[in-house]
């Protein structure tokens, strides 16, 4: 924990300085007749947000927050692996999503999630592949009219498209 | 009178089929998400809220009460029998509802819990009533330094009254005002923020992306982590008789009912209380005042009673200031306002006078959403106990999909489902390090509000601060704001001094 507060804060901080830099792309001080720049609303808060990041690592060096005294580890082993199986997948559907589209990636997302990871049988993973991208179509597509990314199966749906729309 | 009126104008509004049905299916999903450990009304409202574009906004916010309201009860059912709060707001009913369900007490804490529930909602949903209209009346003669200063109350409640890490709820409430200034500049109309040239920024960062991000996919990694797996689900046989025994039994417990129902409420009014800090508080003293206090973890009804009142009484609480000033009691309601502005309407009290059927079509909701979340809540305690069996790895995959396809629907754009996911990610890496996140929410959906508030006050006075605090109301108000945000260094003073 002690070292991810420090990493954290110093990577803040770098963020900080990062937004400061964008803000200042407009006026930051006071212009005649208009008021605070367009820039100064957000420089002044990431000016804050920098304060706030040296506080927090002259806390860390004083040993004087809870963090910055904890022997324990940021992640055990366990939390490695769940956090790397749960973000990792969902970072795949999310860039499957370009290519197959929502409707290609929803099975495969819970096919991997509940195969691998709840180790679920196949007929209760089928169903729920199944009828996960039929629901989120007709409530999507047809009842709220709102047309969700399909990627290179978009042609695929055109009869769908004809029959419901 | 008049008010009762408008309260009958806004019964006829909420009982019509349409808002009848979403009240109940509302309700229902509540309970439902209430009692999944680890999820709560603001995961509920967040991940739920881009759904409700089918229906008029007066349906939709009456749906989203709904939730709130179903959610506030479904806590208490994992905290009393899976030992596992079902939110933050349900901690202090796990201290003696789950030894209750141990002691195989488990229906009598359910009775009682949904029973306080209802006592505490409707306390508190009779005060909303009373007390919203004049307030609205007064908050219509405020402008920007008004405004203005309302928004630094509302931002120094979470200093002053968070119990969070000073300077990261600091750093929370700054990151999410940048983040509500990306996009255009209010003023000139020139691109502001638009980070790596991306032209998904020029329609700046919505609230909802950072919402679903931090309480859909951030949440549910959290609970993935802290959740062993390894949990016992106790058993209840909740019976029409046994029903009214405990009913019987609970008349002994209506001075702490009352008590957990008034306190919540008023802490449920404060930006950065609700009902977490308010149902610890009754609970605490609910212990403090009873003449059994020793039996207080050990399975004492009270225990139960006093923070599930408070914590339905502190949600009713929380929408006062949304409706009334337009400045959020709670994260749920940081949420409904940011709803609102999607629905196009102008949160604050305007709302009372351009858009009444709207008000009080959602207060009249809520006394129906009281009496329904108890009925369903006690009709199918058995279902949810049932649900309280499905493995996380069923119910994460599910609820990360409806993050993605919800994430989507407002914006329609990629860009804003990959901000999501990083948004997701990262809140859940600065949570694990103490940074509060709920502050970050509100201040995105009250920045453009804020920063508006400050320049046209400043313009006003040629660049004289002084501005916000020589009128009366604005200055009452940003003393008040000043003065919680010293809190904590008075604190830190006292005690060193206490320690010399």
């Amino acid at each position: 924990m002690r070292v991810a507060e420090l990493v954290m804060a110093l990577a803040m901080a770098v963020f900080s300085l990062y937004l400061m830099w964008k803000s200042a792309e407009l006026p930051i001080g006071w212009i005649p007749e208009e008021g605070p720049g367009g820039g100064a609303f957000p420089f002044w808060l990431s000016v804050g947000m920098l304060v706030c990041c040296v506080v927090i690592v002259i806390r860390w060096f004083r040993r004087t927050s809870p963090l910055s005294r904890s022997t324990e580890p940021y992640m055990d082993a366990r939390t490695v692996r769940i956090f790397a199986l749960a973000a990792g997948s969902l970072f795949v559907m999310v860039a499957s999503i370009h290519l197959i589209g929502v409707y290609g990636a929803i099975p495969l997302f819970l096919i991997f999630y509940m195969r691998y990871m709840g180790s679920h049988p196949w007929r209760l993973t089928g169903v729920l592949a199944v009828a996960m991208p039929v629901v989120t179509f007709f409530f999507f597509e047809i009842a709220l009219k709102i047309s969700l990314p399909k990627g290179k199966t978009e042609p695929l749906f055109y009869p769908l498209y004809d029959m419901f729309l | 009178m008049e008010i009762f009126d408008l309260l009958m104008g806004g019964f006829a509004i909420a009982l019509q089929p349409l808002n009848l049905g979403l009240i109940v299916f509302g309700c229902a999903v509540g309970l439902f998400i209430g009692a999944m450990p680890g999820l709560g009304s603001v995961n509920g409202v967040a991940i739920l809220l881009p759904m409700t574009f089918l229906v008029p906004p007066t349906s939709a916010i009456i749906f989203l009460g709904a939730i709130y309201y179903g959610a506030m009860y479904g806590g208490a059912i994992s905290s009393i029998m899976l030992g596992i709060p079902g939110a933050s707001t349900a901690v202090a009913t796990t201290f003696d509802g789950r030894p209750m369900a141990l002691q195989g007490k488990a229906d009598f804490a359910l009775v009682a819990a949904a029973t306080a529930s209802f006592v505490g909602g409707s306390i508190s949903i009779v005060l909303f009533t009373l007390f919203a209209p004049p307030l609205a009346d007064v908050a219509l003669a405020f402008g920007p330094p008004e405004e203005f200063a309302l928004m630094i109350l509302a931002f120094a409640t979470f200093i002053g009254l968070g119990g969070d890490d000073i300077p990261k709820t600091f750093f929370s409430i700054f990151i999410g005002l940048v983040f509500s200034a990306v996009g255009l500049d209010i003023v000139s109309g020139q691109p502001r923020l638009i980070f790596f040239e991306l032209p998904g920024f020029f329609h700046g960062v919505n609230f909802l992306v950072l919402a679903i991000g931090i309480y859909g996919i951030g949440e549910i990694l959290w609970t993935m982590e802290v959740s062993k797996g390894n949990v016992v689900v106790s058993q209840a046989n909740v019976t029409i008789r046994g029903i009214g025994k405990s009913l019987r039994a609970l008349l002994k417990t209506t001075k702490t009912m009352l008590m957990g129902s008034f306190l919540g409420y008023f802490v449920g009014i404060l930006p950065a209380a609700g009902a977490t800090p308010g149902s610890l508080m009754a609970y605490g003293i609910a212990k403090a005042t009873s003449k059994d206090s020793d039996s207080f973890g050990k399975g004492n009804v009270e225990g139960v009673v006093a923070p599930e009142a408070a914590n339905n009484a502190a949600s009713t609480g929380s929408m006062l200031p949304m409706l009334t000033l337009g400045i959020p009691g709670s994260p749920t309601t940081a949420i409904l306002l940011g709803g609102m502005v999607i629905w196009g309407l102008e949160p604050g009290p305007l709302l009372f006078v351009e858009h009444k059927e709207f008000v009080w079509g959602l207060i009249a909701s809520l006394y129906a959403a009281n009496l329904f979340a108890l009925l369903i809540n006690i009709a199918f305690i058995p279902m949810f106990i049932w649900v309280l069996k499905m493995p996380f790895t069923i119910l994460a995959p599910i609820i990360f999909i409806l993050c993605i396809v919800g994430g989507y629907a407002p914006t329609n754009s990629m860009h804003d489902i990959w901000l999501m996911f990083i948004f997701g990610v990262v809140g859940y890496l600065m949570r694990k390090l103490d940074y509060p996140m709920a502050p970050a929410v509100l201040a995105i959906v009250l920045g453009p509000l804020a920063e508006r508030s400050m320049r046209q006050s400043l313009i006003g006075s040629h660049g004289d601060i002084m501005t916000f605090f020589e009128r009366p109301i604005s200055g009452t108000i940003m003393v008040l704001g000043i003065v919680l945000l010293l809190l904590p260094l008075v604190k830190i003073v006292r005690r060193r001094l206490a320690a010399t």
